[in-house]
């Protein structure tokens, strides 16, 4: 990583670049965003932004890379210095959480092309690629910001923008999935603004470290106790966290392929990431963190959505809903880690974000290759598939093995991290249930997996057809990175295990 | 619509100019008074929108045809973004006004104009196109 850093600052630009480079990371997609409007050509626009997702891509890594061999980044917007102005912070933590968000963008944006043409109305899809950059910032903004009312802001704008991209959807059903991601997600981040609201009541500060110094001496008001509630279920509801996942699985079904890909695998990421920063940055240092019992309520929720994703997902005959409830399984893994409240605990929750997004975005671009050949991604439309499409059907065997977990995968190292951090505070009855929900994974994935290869194709099909060159290629590079990182955990934790250092810094002398 | 409601058409025919002068006043005052970009923006978009409900959406699409509101929304929001950007070149910040004049004091004052502007270009444009699309409930396509 700082390999990438060194040889960024070699460019003979880099001089004067390199210092704006946070404030870049959002302006340059907020800004290239508009001129969609301007080309308003499906090609033109589609290649416009793929150059914009590179470039965003490129500058996330120097800043990982960065944060890596320098430490935490500053940026005053406007020179205006903090607390008054607002501030961009880059630590280890979101700088991950950056790389994972353009990454899969930019993976995403060559296999979108063919699926958005099939998907969407032409005269539409410049409008698509206007939002996915839009969609893009907001996720990107959220993850920079150090202000905590400009990360409502940012929630604000990747949230309308992923209504939009999601109402695209062919069906009509993904207008009701829209509005209903719409109602639920604005009470979410009206939840978060009240409970910002009332932080700054108590403190007259938005600047998270400002906050985190503050709210210590004001931790025994009832003020901030709401506060903190209001803003652990607002984030909880972006979040999906289980009960207030229920937005999830028909918005993921519904949207168009290349949506869902981006989305489950950067909005509930980024999500999880601003839960993280308020509850450990903000706060952590506060006395709210003991009596309120944050962590078992965490760890509860996590274990309990853990078994009721996967186990709604078993029921399910639409794969992409499937998939989606899997995500709520998912999310729940991360919850249980951040619940843990250890720095290896915290790790591992981190250390999912990334494989996660990894594999399910594999898993998403399978189903969307499936989509696009037969026009139906129901079980029963899916028999015989592993002999019709027997690359999709492997690159989805191969995320499908990722999220039960098995060996030289990146599943496998997520849970493997989780489970140690969980035996590691004596708590072996959590490491269990992580056993036993993959054992639910395996159920969901073997029906596929049975449809796929067991069953004969229907009479009629025409023998091989897979999804075409573009589409293919980003999903076997996927495929590629969650085995590769399944071998190598190593890069990946390490770098999980910094970015878990950095967010429980300010939790109260370290946690056991 | 509404052909014979004639103390309608000629009060607002009235109306309508010093609504857009005023907000003008509310967009370039906002620096020295209540106002700014935003509210200006509105002002500015009712008065069309005033004109759209006694004549017709379609009478004004044509002074105010739909490729221009969409090119202003875009225009609005770039100058507030480029603004920003110049700040950057110029070696200051993202969105640092100090450095787009020889003097901070002026920097900061062109530098909320551009930003207003901006604002006020789009928002305008943002009423217009609400309303034109709702009302005539045909798409921008």
């Amino acid at each position: 990583m700082s390999a990438i850093y060194l040889f960024f600052l070699s460019l003979p630009f880099a001089p004067m670049l390199e210092p704006h480079l946070p404030a870049l990371q959002v302006v340059v997609p907020l800004l290239a965003a508009p001129v969609c409007v301007l080309l308003r050509d499906a090609k033109l626009s589609w290649l416009w932004a793929l150059i914009v997702t590179w470039i965003s891509f490129a500058i996330a890594l120097v800043l990982l890379g960065k944060t890596l061999s320098t430490g935490l980044i500053i940026y005053e917007m406007g020179n205006w210095p903090a607390p008054w102005g607002i501030e961009y912070r880059i630590d280890a933590a979101n700088a991950v959480v950056l790389v994972i968000v353009t990454a899969i963008a930019a993976v995403t944006l060559p296999y979108a092309k063919a699926s958005v043409e099939r998907e969407v109305p032409r005269p539409r899809i410049y409008l698509f690629y206007l939002m996915y950059m839009l969609c893009m910032t907001g996720l990107l903004g959220i993850t920079t910001t150090a202000d905590a009312f400009n990360l409502f802001v940012f929630l604000e704008i990747s949230s309308l923008s992923s209504y939009v991209l999601i109402s695209l959807g062919q069906s009509r059903r993904a207008l009701t999935a829209s509005y209903r991601y719409l109602i639920m997600g604005t009470l979410g981040a009206t939840f978060y603004i009240i409970g910002v609201g009332m932080m700054y009541m108590m403190t007259g500060s938005l600047n998270m470290a400002d906050l985190a110094t503050l709210l210590p001496a004001v931790d025994h008001t009832r003020t901030v106790l709401a506060a903190f509630a209001f803003v652990v279920v607002g984030l909880g509801l972006k979040v999906a966290m289980f009960p207030l996942h229920t937005w999830l699985p028909n918005a993921y079904a519904f949207a168009p392929s290349a949506v869902t890909v981006f989305l489950a695998s950067t909005a509930t990421k980024v999500a999880i990431y601003a839960l993280l920063r308020l509850v450990f940055t903000v706060f952590g240092g506060t006395a709210l963190f003991d009596t309120t019992g944050i962590n078992l309520m965490l760890i509860i929720l996590g274990i309990v959505g853990m078994f009721a994703g996967a186990f709604v997902a078993i029921f399910q005959n639409d794969v992409k809903r499937m998939l989606a409830f899997s995500s709520v399984s998912q999310v729940g893994y991360m919850v249980l880690g951040m619940g843990m409240a250890t720095a290896a605990g915290v790790a591992g929750s981190i250390v999912h974000l990334f494989n996660h997004a990894v594999m399910k975005g594999v898993a998403f671009m399978a189903v969307g290759a499936m989509f696009y050949v037969i026009g139906s991604v129901k079980l029963n439309d899916l028999a015989g598939i592993g002999k019709r499409m027997p690359v999709t059907t492997a690159v989805f065997l191969v995320s499908g093995l990722s999220l039960i977990g098995t060996p030289l995968t990146v599943g496998f190292i997520s849970k493997w991290q989780l489970v140690v951090a969980a035996l590691d505070a004596g708590w072996w009855y959590i490491a269990a249930g992580i056993l036993l929900s993959s054992l639910l994974a395996i159920a969901y994935v073997w029906r596929v997996v049975e449809v796929a290869y067991l069953k004969a194709p229907p009479e009629g099909s025409t023998g091989r057809t897979e999804a075409p060159l573009s589409m293919l290629v980003p999903m076997i590079v996927l495929a590629a990175a969650t085995v590769w990182y399944g071998i190598d955990g190593n890069t990946t934790l390490d770098i999980a295990t910094h970015a878990a250092n950095a967010l429980m810094q300010s939790v109260a002398g370290g946690r056991p | 619509m509404m052909h014979r409601k004639v103390v309608l058409r000629v009060v607002s025919k009235f109306l309508i100019p010093p609504i857009l002068v005023f907000a003008l006043y509310v967009q370039f005052h906002g620096d020295f008074g209540p106002g700014g970009g935003f509210q200006a923006g509105v002002i500015f978009g009712a008065a069309f929108i005033l004109y759209a409900i006694l004549f017709g959406v379609e009478t004004v699409k044509k002074v105010l045809p739909p490729w221009v509101t969409r090119l202003l929304l875009v225009v609005g929001v770039l100058t507030y973004g480029l603004c920003g950007v110049a700040g950057l070149l110029l070696g200051g910040n993202y969105l640092d006004y100090n450095v787009l004049a020889h003097d901070p004091l002026h920097g900061q004052h062109y530098g909320i104009l551009i930003v207003e502007a901006g604002v006020g270009i789009t928002v305008a444009a943002a009423m217009i196109t609400i309303f034109n699309v709702f009302a005539g409930q045909t798409g921008e396509d």
